[in-house]
This record gives C-alpha cells, sequence and structure tokens, in this order.
C-alpha cells in the first residue's frame, strides 16, 4: 500500500507567480465561513493539517476493503483456502494501490496525466470555494461547466483567427456563459430568497438538456451525426499540450492563474472583503452598506465564471476536442469535496486539486493494469469528504483528544424561504 | 413538600456558570432569584428542568434526590418551566402546544382533540387565563402567548413552577395582571421560582429574595429587610446610580424628519403605521415602548436597511425615503444597531477588519478596489487606544471579546467622524455597568458636539436618564411625549394605552 | 428644513406589497399564455381541424372510448379564458384568488396544448394518464422520503442516492432469493443510508446538505463500482423477477379512471396508500404532532418531555425506507435490471416534488402527479412527432421548481428549523 499523502505531491511549482505570501494577509489563514459551518475547524492549526491527511489515508484504507471484498474471484477461496485467499486478495489491493502510485506519480507521463486530470478540478473547485467564502453553496458547478463550456465551444469553432486572440476569446465567453448560468441562481436568491442549493441543483439538470438538445441543433452538432455530439472546435482555439504528446495542457497553466486571481480577490480587494463580510453574516453587510443582494449576484457569477473556464477545459482542452451529452460528468460534485479538502482557501483548493488529480489518473491506470474500475476513486472521494466534513469521525477512529474549545456547529440554513 | 437544589455547579468550556449554588422553595411560597444578566439565573434553572447536567451538586424533592436527565423526567417531578422565550411552536393552535408532549389519545396514536381543547378552557376558567383554545399561537399577542405556556405548565399538574425573567415582554398594567396570576398559584398551593433582574418586582411579589451574583448564591434576604439600593448592592456588588452626567439640552435646527412613515414587518404586518416624529440637532430623543411594537423596523427602515411602504423620512431638509444604507450613512448618520451579533459585527471577523466595517470602501483603507491593509490597522490601533477597547490584540476574532468590548467596537467604528444623527437602538443592552456608563457618555458627548440623537431602548430607566425628550411608541405609532421628569406609572400606562383597561380588568 | 415644515401638503406614496408585485405578474404570465395559446394552438391550424383523444386501452372492456373535439375551438375558448383569468387577476381586487387562477389557467393551458399535439390525429389520452401515474411513483416516494425527513428538520439531498442503492440491492438479492427478500432488502438499505445521514447529521452535525451530496457520490460510485465488478462479471445477479400487475376488480373496468389507478403493480396501490396514511399521520396523530414540533422547534419540544434525538433518527430511517421500497419499485416493477446511475436524477425530481407540494404529503402526491405528467407527455409526445424537443419536456419538473421557489407562485414555508443541527447543553 502506497502512502498517499499531500506532501507527496509531484513536484509541482507552487503558485510562484502568485507573488504573496498568503500568510501575509490579514486572513490568509482564515477558512471561509462556510468551511467553519461545515466542519467546526478552525482556529487550530495543527487539527486543520491533520485531518486532511488523515481522512486521506483512512479513505484508502477503507478502500482496500471494498476492493478486497468485491474480488469475486477470490471470494469463494476463503471458505476453502484462507491462506490462499488471504495471499490474493493482499496482491490484489496492493496491485491496484500500486497501480494508482504508478499512475500518477510514477512517471513524467504519469506526473503530466495528473496534472492533466487536476486542471479542471482546481477551476471548479475554485467555483465552489468562492461561493463558500460568500456563504453560497454553489451545488450548480456541473450546469454552469455545460453552459459556460458550450459557450465557448461555439466561439472556438465560429471563429479562425490566432490562438493568443483565439483562446482569450474562447475563455471570455466560457466565464461569460457559466457567470450567466449561475448568475440566475444568484438573481434568484438576492431578489427573492431562494435557496441556492435547490435552485443550482434544478437548474444543473435544466442545464443537461439544454445541451442535449443544443447538440442535436444544426449550430452545434457534428454533420452527419444524429447523436448529440458537436463539432470539434477550431485549431487555433486549443489549449494545446505544453510538452509534445503528454496531455497536461496549458489549461493547467491557466488553471494557476485563477488560483492567484482568486487568491488576490478574496484577500486583497474590497470586493473579496464584501464577500467574506456578507458570507459570514449578511445582516452586517447590509447594516454597513453592502448591496448583499447584488454581492449574491457577484459572488455566483465569479463561481460561475470560474466553472465555465473548468467547462471549456473539458471541451478545448481534451481530445477529440468537442463537446458531448454530459460533458462535465461528477465535476460538480468533486469540486465540492475539492473546496472542502482546501478549506475553500485558493492555496488549498490547488493542493486538493492536485491530490485529486492523482486519484483520476492513477485510478485510470489501476482500471487498465489491475482491473478495479475508476468508480472506486468516487468512493475515496465521499469517504475523504465525510471525514473532513466530521472531524469527530477521525478524532473518534484515531482516538485524537478532543480539543477544549466547544465544538462549533453548524448552521445550515433552511431553505425555500 | 419542598424543591431543594444542593452544591449546584455548571463548568462550561471556559466558564463557570454556577459555582455551588443552594436554592430551595417549599409549596405556597414565592422565592425570587434575583441577579444581574449572565449571573447564572437561566443555567441554575436549565440545570433544575433537565435541560443541562450540572457539573456537581443534587436536586431534593420533598427530600428525595432526583437526577434529571430531560426535561421529561422534571416534569414527572411536578417542575414547571415558563421559559424567558416562549417554548411555543408558533403553527400549533393554543391546544396543541397545550397537549404537545401529554397528548390525550382517543385510539393507538390518534389524538383526541375535544379533550385537548377542553383541557384548555377548564384551566383557563378555572385560573381566570381567558384563552381561546383553536388561536393560532404566532398570532396571539406576547401577553396571552404567556397564558398559554402557564396553561400548559398547569395541565401537567405541575406543583414547582420557575418563571424565567417573566416581565421582561411585559407592559406594567401586563406586570401587574401577571402578579395576580401568580398570587392566585400561589394560594393554591404552588411552590414558585421567579426569577428576575427587577429589584421592584422581586420586592413586590416575593415571600424570599435569593440573590446571585457570578454563578453563586451571594444573599438571601426577606422583602421587608431590605430596599432597592441595598438589592442593587447586592446584585452588583457596589453601588450603582443610573444617573448620566449631562447639561440641559440646547435643541436647534430639526435634523431628522419623520412623516407619517409605513413600514412591514418580515410578515407583511404594517408594523410602524404612519408615525411622525422629529429629532432637533442637540438633544436626545428617547422611544418607549414595548419590545415588538415597530421600533425594530423604524430603525431600519431610517437607517435604509428596510423600505417602507409609505411615508417620507427626511434629513437635514433632504428626502432620504429611499436612500440605500450606504447613501444615509454617507449623509454623516451614524447607527448603532439593536443586535450588535447579528447586524453590528461579523463576529468571525478581527477587530481590524469589524472596524473598517464602514469605511472600507473609501480612502484611506482603500483604493479603487484595493485594500490597504496597513492604513485599516492604523485606524484599529487608535480607534482601541481612544475607545478603550479592551482586547488583546487587533488581530484577534471580535468573537473572542466581551459584550461590553464589542459593543465598544461598534460605537468607536460609527463616532470616529463628525455626525449630524446618531441612531443607538438597545445600546446598552447586555453589557456590563461600566461600559453603559462609557457609552452613554459618548453619546451625550457627541449631542453637545450639535448632533441629533434618537435612542430605542426597551430600559425605561436608561430612556429616563438619558433622554431630553421622550417620545412613547405602541402600534407602530408615536401615542405621547413626556418630559424625563416624568413618573414611570404614567409612562408605563402610555406604553400600554386603551388596551390597559382590558388587560388589567 | 422648509420640506419638512409643508410635509402635510405633500403626497404620500405607497408602494406596492409583493402580493401585489406577484398578482401583477402571474396577470401578465396569463395574458402572455392566453396570447400564445391563440397565436400557436388556434391560428397555427387549420380551421375544422378535429383531435380525437382516446380514452380506454386496447384490450379494455368497453372497447373504442374516444373523444373529438374540433381544435381550433378548443384552443380559442382556452385563450378567451386565459385572457379573461389574467385580467381578472391584474385587477389585484382578489389577491387570495390569484393561485387559483394561476392553476386554472395551466390545467386549461395543458389541455389545449394536448389537443393541439393531437391534431389530425388520435392521442391515447388514458395510456398517458396511465403512464403518468406509473411515473409519478418513485418522484412521489422520493418526496415522501424527504418529508418524512424534512418535517423533523432534517434536509434530505440524499434520496437520489437511497433510490439508487436500493434499486441496486433490490436486483442482486432478487436474483438471488426471490423478489419479497429483494424488496425487503431494498427497504433495509435506505433504512442503513437512512441511518447514515442520520449519524452524520444528527450526532456528527455534519452541513445537511454535504451529507447528502456525500451520500449521493457514495452511491453512485459504489453501484456503479460494483456493477461494473460484480455484474459484468456475474449477470446472473441482474435478472430479478418482477412484481406483475393486480387489476382491481370492478374498479379496474371503469374507464377511463379504472385503467388510470387500478390496474398497477403494488408498489402504486401502496403508495397512495402510504400518501394518505402520511397526511393522516402527520396531522392527526400523537407521532405527526411531535414530529412537526421537532421540525418547527425543537427546543420547545425538548422542553415538554419529547426525545428530539429519537425523534429525528427515527423519522429519517423511515424516511429512508420509504426511499427504499422506490429504489425497489424502480428495479423489480417498472424494469428488472440495474443499470449505471439509472436514477437518473429521480430522486432530485422527488425533493422538487416535496418543495412544490410544500412540505404536505397530499401537496407531494399532486407534485408528483405534475411531474410524472410531464415526463409521461415527453414520452407520447415523441411518437405523435411534434417539433417540440422532448429535451423541453424533461427540464419541465426543474424549471415547476424553479418558479416555485422563487416564489412566483406564493412563498412556500419549509418547517422552521430545517437544516438546523439541535445541540442540547
Amino acid at each position: 500500500m502506497t502512502d498517499m499523502v499531500p506532501g507527496e505531491e509531484p513536484a509541482v511549482d507552487p503558485p510562484a507567480d502568485n507573488g504573496e505570501d498568503p500568510s501575509n494577509g490579514p486572513n490568509g489563514n482564515e477558512p471561509s465561513a462556510m468551511y467553519k459551518r461545515i466542519t467546526g475547524i478552525g482556529t487550530s492549526a495543527a487539527e486543520a493539517a491533520v485531518v486532511p491527511i488523515l481522512a486521506v489515508v483512512t479513505a484508502l484504507i477503507v478502500g482496500a476493503f471494498i476492493i478486497a471484498v468485491t474480488d469475486v474471484d477470490t471470494l469463494p477461496l476463503w471458505g476453502s483456502d484462507p491462506a490462499e485467499a488471504l495471499r490474493l486478495t493482499m496482491s490484489g489491493v496492493s496491485d491496484a494501490y500500486r497501480a494508482l502510485f504508478v499512475g500518477s506519480v510514477g512517471s513524467f507521463k504519469a506526473i503530466s496525466e495528473t496534472l492533466f486530470a487536476a486542471t479542471p478540478l482546481i477551476l471548479a473547485g475554485l467555483a465552489v470555494a468562492v461561493g463558500f467564502q460568500a456563504g453560497l453553496f454553489n451545488i450548480g458547478v456541473n450546469g454552469q461547466m455545460h453552459i459556460g463550456g458550450l459557450a465557448g465551444l461555439w466561439v472556438g469553432f465560429t471563429f479562425a483567427i490566432p490562438a493568443v486572440f483565439h483562446i482569450p476569446l474562447v475563455l471570455a465567453a466560457a466565464m461569460v456563459g457559466g457567470a450567466i448560468w449561475a448568475g440566475i441562481a444568484g438573481v434568484l436568491k438576492a431578489r427573492t430568497g431562494a435557496h441556492e442549493v435547490i435552485s443550482t441543483i434544478m437548474l444543473n439538470f435544466i442545464a443537461l438538456f439544454l445541451v442535449d438538445y443544443l447538440l442535436t441543433t444544426s449550430v452545434f452538432q457534428a454533420p452527419g451525426r444524429n447523436d448529440p455530439i458537436s463539432k470539434p472546435t477550431g485549431v487555433t482555439s486549443i489549449f494545446s499540450p505544453l510538452f509534445g504528446s503528454y496531455r497536461v495542457s496549458i489549461g493547467f497553466i491557466i488553471a494557476l492563474v485563477a488560483v492567484a486571481v482568486v487568491y488576490w480577490l478574496m484577500y486583497r480587494t474590497t470586493i473579496g472583503y464584501e464577500f467574506r463580510a456578507v458570507g459570514y453574516n449578511p445582516s452586517a453587510g447590509r447594516y454597513a452598506g453592502m448591496n448583499v443582494a447584488w454581492i449574491y449576484i457577484s459572488a455566483m457569477a465569479v463561481s460561475g465564471a470560474l466553472a465555465g473556464i473548468a467547462g471549456v477545459n473539458q471541451i478545448v482542452g481534451v481530445e477529440p476536442y468537442r463537446a458531448i451529452s454530459n460533458f462535465a460528468g461528477t465535476f460538480g460534485f468533486d469540486a465540492i469535496a475539492l473546496a472542502l479538502l482546501g478549506r475553500s482557501h485558493p492555496v488549498g483548493v490547488l493542493f486538493a486539486g492536485l491530490l485529486f488529480g492523482a486519484l483520476r489518473a492513477g485510478g485510470r491506470e489501476m482500471q487498465g493494469a489491475a482491473g478495479v474500475p475508476l468508480d472506486l476513486v468516487l468512493v475515496l472521494q465521499a469517504l475523504i469528504i465525510v471525514m473532513i466534513a466530521a472531524p469527530e469521525l477521525i478524532r473518534a477512529i484515531y482516538r485524537i483528544k478532543t480539543p477544549t474549545k466547544d465544538i462549533t456547529t453548524v448552521t445550515s440554513t433552511g431553505w425555500g424561504s | 413538600m419542598t424543591l431543594e437544589l444542593r452544591g449546584i455547579t455548571k463548568q462550561f468550556p471556559g466558564v463557570l456558570a454556577n459555582d455551588n449554588v443552594n436554592l430551595s422553595v417549599s409549596e405556597g411560597e414565592i422565592v425570587a432569584l434575583l441577579g444581574e444578566n449572565g449571573a447564572g439565573k437561566t443555567t441554575l434553572m436549565n440545570i433544575l428542568y433537565g435541560l443541562y447536567t450540572p457539573t456537581a451538586g443534587e436536586i431534593l424533592v420533598d427530600g428525595e434526590p432526583r437526577v434529571f436527565t430531560s426535561p421529561g423526567d422534571a416534569i414527572d417531578a411536578g417542575i414547571g418551566m415558563v421559559h424567558q422565550h416562549f417554548m411555543l411552536i408558533p403553527v400549533f393552535t393554543v391546544a396543541e402546544n397545550v397537549a404537545l408532549g401529554f397528548e390525550p389519545l382517543k385510539f393507538l396514536s390518534w389524538i383526541d382533540t375535544k379533550k385537548a381543547r377542553e383541557t384548555v378552557t377548564d384551566i383557563s376558567s378555572r385560573y381566570g387565563l381567558e384563552v381561546d383554545p383553536d388561536a393560532m399561537t404566532e398570532d396571539l399577542p406576547v401577553g396571552i402567548q404567556q397564558r398559554v405556556e402557564i396553561i400548559k405548565v398547569l395541565s401537567r399538574e405541575a406543583r414547582f413552577i420557575v418563571f424565567d425573567e417573566p416581565t421582561s415582554v411585559l407592559t406594567p398594567p401586563e406586570v401587574d395582571s401577571f402578579f395576580d396570576i401568580v398570587n392566585g398559584l400561589r394560594a393554591d398551593g404552588k411552590g414558585i421560582i421567579f426569577i428576575s433582574h427587577k429589584l421592584s418586582e422581586a420586592l413586590e411579589v416575593a415571600d424570599r429574595i435569593v440573590i446571585m451574583r457570578r454563578g453563586k448564591t451571594v444573599a438571601e434576604v426577606k422583602p421587608e429587610d431590605v430596599d432597592e439600593a441595598k438589592l442593587a448592592e447586592l446584585m452588583v456588588g457596589r453601588p450603582v446610580d443610573l444617573v448620566v452626567d449631562k447639561a440641559p439640552a440646547q435643541p436647534k435646527d430639526v435634523v431628522l424628519s419623520v412623516n407619517e412613515l409605513v413600514v412591514l414587518d418580515d410578515r407583511n404586518h404594517r408594523s410602524v403605521d404612519g408615525l411622525s416624529l422629529e429629532v432637533r440637532a442637540g438633544e436626545i430623543v428617547g422611544i418607549a415602548g414595548v419590545q415588538g411594537n415597530g421600533q425594530t423596523e423604524l430603525v431600519e427602515s431610517i437607517t435604509g436597511i428596510r423600505p417602507s411602504l409609505a411615508g417620507l423620512v427626511h434629513l437635514a431638509g433632504e428626502d432620504i425615503t429611499t436612500r440605500s444604507p450606504r447613501a444615509i450613512h454617507n449623509r454623516d448618520v451614524a447607527h448603532v444597531p439593536e443586535d450588535r451579533q447579528k447586524r453590528g459585527l461579523v463576529l468571525p471577523f478581527t477587530v481590524t477588519e469589524n472596524l473598517v466595517l464602514d469605511s472600507y470602501h473609501q480612502p484611506p483603507i482603500s483604493r479603487w478596489i484595493l485594500m490597504d491593509w496597513d492604513a485599516a490597522r492604523d485606524r484599529a490601533v487608535r480607534l482601541v487606544e481612544e475607545y478603550d477597547v479592551r482586547t488583546p490584540s487587533i488581530e484577534v476574532e471580535v468573537s473572542t471579546l466581551s459584550g461590553g468590548n464589542q459593543q465598544k467596537v461598534i460605537v468607536a467604528r460609527e463616532f470616529d467622524r463628525p455626525v449630524q444623527l446618531v441612531i443607538g437602538a438597545q445600546p446598552t443592552r447586555g453589557i456590563d455597568v461600566g461600559s453603559i456608563e462609557y457609552i452613554h457618555s459618548r453619546i451625550v458627548e457627541k449631542r453637545d458636539a450639535g448632533a441629533a440623537v434618537l435612542i430605542i431602548s426597551s430600559e425605561l430607566e436608561e430612556i429616563k436618564a438619558l433622554s431630553d425628550r421622550i417620545l412613547v411608541m405602541r402600534g407602530g405609532k408615536i401615542v405621547a411625549e413626556f418630559d424625563p421628569s416624568a413618573s414611570v406609572a404614567d409612562i408605563g400606562l402610555a406604553m400600554l394605552g386603551s388596551e390597559a383597561e382590558t388587560v388589567a380588568s | 428644513m422648509t420640506a419638512v415644515a409643508d410635509s402635510n401638503e405633500m403626497v404620500i406614496k405607497t408602494r406596492a406589497t409583493p402580493e401585489e408585485k406577484r398578482a401583477t405578474f402571474i396577470g401578465l404570465v396569463l395574458i402572455a399564455l392566453a396570447a400564445f395559446t391563440l397565436w400557436a394552438f388556434g391560428l397555427g391550424v387549420e380551421p375544422g381541424s378535429e383531435s380525437t383523444f382516446k380514452l380506454s386501452l386496447p384490450q379494455a372492456r368497453f372497447e373504442d372510448l374516444s373523444w373529438t373535439v374540433d381544435s381550433r375551438t378548443v384552443a380559442l375558448i382556452t385563450a378567451l379564458v386565459l385572457g379573461f383569468l389574467g385580467g381578472f387577476v391584474l385587477r389585484r381586487s382578489h389577491l387570495k384568488r390569484t393561485n387559483l387562477a394561476l392553476s386554472a389557467g395551466l390545467v386549461l393551458f395543458s389541455f389545449a396544448f394536448l389537443t393541439w399535439a393531437a391534431v389530425d390525429g388520435s392521442f391515447s389520452l388514458v395510456g398517458m394518464l396511465k403512464s403518468t401515474v406509473v411515473l409519478s411513483v418513485p418522484v412521489i416516494l422520493g418526496g415522501l422520503a424527504g418529508l418524512m425527513c424534512e418535517r423533523v428538520a432534517v434536509i434530505n439531498i440524499a434520496i437520489e442516492g437511497q433510490l439508487l442503492t436500493s434499486a441496486f440491492v433490490g436486483v442482486i438479492v432478487g436474483s438471488s432469493a426471490g423478489i419479497w427478500v429483494a424488496l425487503i432488502a431494498a427497504m433495509a438499505t435506505g433504512a442503513i443510508l437512512g441511518a447514515v445521514l442520520a449519524v452524520l447529521s444528527i450526532k456528527y452535525r455534519i452541513d445537511q446538505i454535504i451529507a447528502g451530496v456525500v451520500i449521493n457520490i457514495f452511491a453512485l460510485g459504489l453501484t456503479s463500482f460494483l456493477s461494473r465488478r460484480v455484474l459484468t462479471e456475474a449477470p446472473g445477479l441482474n435478472s430479478p423477477g418482477r412484481f406483475s400487475s393486480i387489476k382491481i376488480p370492478l374498479l379496474g373496468d371503469i374507464p377511463v379512471i379504472g385503467p388510470m389507478f387500478f390496474d398497477h403493480s403494488m408498489f402504486v396501490y401502496i403508495t397512495f396508500i402510504l400518501v394518505i396514511m402520511l397526511h393522516l399521520g402527520l396531522f392527526y396523530t400523537r407521532w405527526g404532532l411531535r414530529s412537526r414540533s421537532v421540525g418547527e422547534h425543537p427546543k420547545a419540544a425538548d422542553t415538554v418531555g419529547i426525545n428530539v434525538y429519537r425523534t429525528r433518527y427515527r423519522n429519517v430511517i423511515l424516511g429512508g425506507v420509504i426511499a427504499g421500497f422506490g429504489g425497489a419499485f424502480l428495479t423489480l416493477a417498472q424494469v428488472s435490471r440495474f443499470e449505471d446511475n439509472m436514477t437518473a436524477g429521480i430522486g432530485y425530481i422527488g425533493l422538487a416534488a416535496l418543495i412544490f407540494g410544500r412540505w404536505r404529503p397530499l401537496g407531494v402526491l399532486g407534485a408528483g402527479l405534475v411531474f410524472g405528467f410531464a415526463r409521461a407527455l415527453q414520452q407520447k409526445l415523441g411518437i405523435l412527432g411534434t417539433p417540440i424537443p422532448s429535451e423541453f419536456l424533461s427540464m419541465t419538473p426543474y424549471i415547476v421548481t424553479l418558479i416555485v421557489v422563487a416564489g412566483v407562485v406564493g412563498r412556500a414555508r419549509p418547517p422552521a428549523a430545517d437544516g438546523q443541527p439541535y445541540i442540547k447543553d
């Protein structure tokens, strides 16, 4: 079994282009409103570091059990030859995890695959994190990726201009598309008080069917096809690979820039101050003269814009550079896990994204080499979120003494009104 | 037949709420438990009622030690409680609320609604507590809701009844009729614990007064042996006088003028209903009134937080009726909000971040959209010094500060500029005496500097001490105006108005 | 200062109340629907066209019941009535009737739409209504599962995961031990996931939305993982039997109503019985009174001796059982095999039905039928070949829910404590 801990992540440049020390700001290390609400982790730095690591390790151990008990070929053997069964099971598990390790950081290609997989995860995770900071629960990243992605794709195949202009234009279109789609939920919350969880869930499905429909219209559909599949994007709009045949693309650079920009926005600008103030206490924000309605709308829009980039990356950054039905997959849910794991902090999200990217890249190798379906990664992610969201579980499992401070409690608000 | 609490200690993380507290009550006796806010009275009662488990100590009923792990145990032991915040389900009828937890059944789990209604009418006629069993609880006035609570307790055949700050939401005449009810209960042989921080009430109604301070019982006295001054000294540990040192007001031009204002509350009721008032420069106008008569909505509407339905608000001659909170703030209006934790502060933010809540959007704290945290820290250092905010550092979360210091943060932020209008809603609620005096003196200072001041408080004493002119608000309107020298009785009657006769009779 | 002095002469402006604004909006919507009906369904149809509705199924006892109407007349009358309703609402004289007018308008509009869809052809109205009922069953069950939880203030986003997992377990057990055992296993699975949700949100006080999302990811991941790793290896495990239809004697032969309601598998009957039981239980029994008190004001419930935690655990687990029953319906009655992510959002539609139904069992029933109608319509329109893309009908439940949460048809009031953990001490 490998020791997959965040510290052993592939050596990626930290966001050096960030140019600022995260701890320098007044709140560089302050977890977001939502993160505190959800986990109760607030002030203890040691615990904040230990919990995510233990969560990942525990998830991997549980994953090993799941692999073992679903080993259909070996299961009957436990009755007749337990020793052999144990050996086979252990080797099955270790094969799987070795593949997971090798497939994520075992070679330059593997690292490239990890970064490639991490790209949309980081962007989508940032989207959720920005929402969390402003006290908004954006479950709608999936829908925003779909709409933003399709908007970017349209720009991608409609124009033929040099890449220097084309790619920014594609990005802008994707951001606008995602921002508008998320903005609907923001407007509904701001104007009518509709809970964003409900409205973004609904918007996810609406986007899903809308994309399905659009992909069958002549504007998008690939010529000669009857199924929902789009024309490929224009050559000049492709996020081209950074290193020849390796898949990691300039999308990853865009994600790093996004991390830096989000950091700057949240901790260095009045906009971020407003987002965070309203996230913690909208009544106080209103009292302080902030336009809370507008802040909800703009925070959702920023969140959606990031999701839009994530969405378009899945089209113009992934071969064969075209859109299919439900191309955003489960990224929306992965993003929630990432934002939690990264404590809603942009740099945290970056590392969480790299970890999940490694799980994905390794998971594919695991599926190919060891025959363990990739879906295990989803299970691992779910386990990680549970343990991040309930640090008491970790404390119970590892008999860590409860800190003396009173456990902060969740105050998720009701909905509908 | 006695109820006794012996050596009760309750340790919360970081707070020793109760420290070896002793208290007893017999049947047919009224014991007043007196103490300042935060003295540990409510904690003690929650222990008695099985809501908290004591760290040490025991509860004896008729001499038998009993362990209460839930309110159900306390109810079984004959203990009933009327909580400060009523424990009624707003969307249930009176009969449903009374029946809850004690439902009469027809068969299986099917509720006998007829019997539930009869229980209410029986008890209400026996004790003279008129209530309609089919009324929806949320539609009832506070005084009637309290009756529902009492009926609830009586329907469980409680022998000992605890009233937690029962008069804090009532008008003076309602208080009188409440005392009639309590005396009736005593005559019926109930043992009553009456929790209050109001001296006069304890003296008026109790057979015995127990005084708590900082989690300890510090004294037990008979009402005939003491006066208010002595009780106050026992409560706070030093003599207090709620007198604000100020020169006579010299009112000048009208600064704030409110005309026929109508404001809806969250439930779309006209909680401010055609209200008019004026405040002049250099005077403090206090609004007295029972809570929930539209004061909150009035302040929110003047300061632009809540839109009004009709009417006009003028500030120094300019119509600000539909202006945003920021536009109004920028016209030199300081607003100390009613609920400091809900509105005035962002609790997880640091002291620095809270001190720029009003000015983060303008130089020197920010330029364009860029925050200048150095400028923010400079301001924080200066204000913490100037306003005597006791904090270990300007980088700690404001939630770690005491209530008085949190309030000083707000006052510092709002008063740190020339202002023409100060609006203070409950400016000293729930904070220590030292901070109260400090904040009052700062408010008078602003008046003397020429600001118009509007104070809203549910503490009549504070209104009387601070105001140059007193307005009484009831049913969303100003119904009377008094000189600060007017008697509490007169003002109290105006606070209740015409309903006084119906409730009192 | 002068402005203040002569303020008595000023006009006091009155701004519109939210109710009045809403009425204006809905009135305009109705007028717009009227115009659309006139234009698309009325003028867009050849004069003299006829639409035929079949009112019986092929093998019914009374065969060949049908009803033919003049397409254009129906549209014109509908447009007229819609316009009248719109004008009525716009007058804002009877604000309480706004929703009634809106519902009446929408029913009429649907009928006009069907008439238009069936122009110059025949449309099996009964067939569609029957599948409306069938398709609404998992939605209603999902909604009721959510209702059980939210009435005690635990938000349940995990309905989808509960349905999916129990559908999966139903298939495996059904293939190896028979459908009755499978039904019980599926319900037990729902109960276990309910218990997980309960423990996470009540004991560990995880944000309930997070807890629900986690269960959904876990369910999707685990069922897909197991289906690839186990069901593909052993396809025999993916073919359980089916609960067959039970036609109720006599009632099942009534035209229209019979096939619609009385010729189904026992799941359908139990679902309807469950709705009635929950309605009575919630509003007339001790269990319901106590549950609602826990959802509205848990502290008050605690002070009268009700165990808030136990009540929440019990109801959330029972909610899981209902979802498990719904999952079993998917793989033991509707189809009889499992496919990856086969619920495809039904759990979320159930959540939508719960909100649309305003947290009431009968409301959930109504909402479920409306959403079932949309899904049935979507299937039938494909056959009729109307130019409306089926994707737009698929969106209906979600758009309707968006409109509901936006408060356009009146603000629904969820249990007051919904989503908030209860902390003693």
